[in-house]
């Protein structure tokens, strides 16, 4: 089955393989464990190796293979909650840019 | 492994880690900064001691206010800290420097070398109150990321766990790395991810070889 996929959903996929490279190389991940992440996936406060100190690195090193900014003070719970909350701001900040 | 001690020129005694036996070939490891420095300690060391194996000495002295240093870290400065950095090489005579990280800021310029994955000041400075804001925000505190810029600019703060003083944030801001007769070697070159983006303290053998083998290909 072959579908064209719009620009949008494309570049989900490859800021969701980012995400996921940045969540193993940060927190030490096993491959089994990346790779269940889903959407609904729980983030801060469910993975104990994510703490605020862990969430900086995660946040500094997102920048930089993303070539974007994120602003300190949109940095919350609410985006950091699960994946797919994660997956969708980094995408809407790289359709910003 | 041994450990001593050399003269600061800050006065008093630092301690230092060294494999030292009077071979020609001497590297200055200038560490990681603030809390990289934590998390690649263990890299750092095995490092060395594939250094020590490939018959080459190295030396690792703790900068002034950090490890087993009894100076108050809060009063140090980058100045201060690139003039103990010169002194080490010079008390112990190196012949070559390896510097990690933030380490690279440091780098007297003198020495050939390596400089592996070097970062910008900014970088760091910009991670350090990152951590503070997230830290800050947990415990419910209404820090502004310009209110925490302007504190540690004029009065100096605790960022991440280290308390810096005021000319040390206002001089890492605009720390670079110098010009000198340095190979820069990159992550990529080592390959797997960089043991300082680790939430906790890890460590890789490869990794610690192929940085090794990079240094003593300059240092031979």
């Amino acid at each position: 089955m072959s579908t064209n996929l719009p620009v949008p959903l494309e570049l989900e996929g490859d800021t969701d393989l980012i995400l996921r490279q940045v969540l193993s190389d940060v927190l030490g991940l096993s491959a089994e464990r990346i790779a269940d992440l889903d959407h609904d996936a729980g983030l801060f406060g469910h993975l104990p190796e994510l703490d605020s100190m862990a969430v900086a690195g995660l946040l500094t090193e997102l920048e930089d293979r993303l070539d974007i900014i994120i602003e300190d003070d949109e940095v919350d719970g609410e985006m950091l909650e699960t994946y797919g909350g994660l997956l969708s701001y980094l995408t809407a900040k790289r359709n910003e840019g | 492994m041994l450990t001593g001690s050399w003269p600061s020129p800050a006065g008093g005694e630092q301690y230092a880690l060294s494999f030292d036996q009077q071979r020609s070939a001497r590297v200055l490891v200038i560490p990681a900064l603030f809390d990289e420095a934590n998390k690649l300690r263990h890299f750092t060391v095995e490092v060395m001691r594939r250094l020590d194996a490939g018959g080459v000495d190295s030396i690792l002295p703790d900068l002034p206010g950090t490890n087993e240093s009894l100076a108050p870290l809060a009063e140090q400065t980058l100045t201060g800290w690139r003039a103990a950095v010169e002194a080490a090489a010079d008390h112990f005579g190196a012949t070559h420097v390896l510097t990690l990280r933030g380490g690279a800021l440091l780098d007297p310029g003198t020495l050939s070398g390596v400089h592996y994955a070097s970062v910008a000041g900014a970088s760091l400075l910009r991670g350090l109150i990152r951590v503070q804001l997230l830290s800050d925000k947990e415990a419910g505190l209404p820090t502004t990321r310009d209110d925490l810029v302007a504190r540690v600019g004029t009065e100096g703060a605790a960022l991440a766990g280290y308390h810096l003083g005021p000319a040390m944030v206002q001089k890492l801001g605009s720390a670079t790395a110098p010009e000198g007769p340095t190979i820069e070697v990159k992550q990529a070159d080592i390959g797997g991810p960089g043991l300082w983006l680790r939430a906790e303290p890890a460590f890789d053998p490869d990794q610690a070889d192929k940085l090794a083998a990079l240094v003593l290909e300059q240092v031979r």
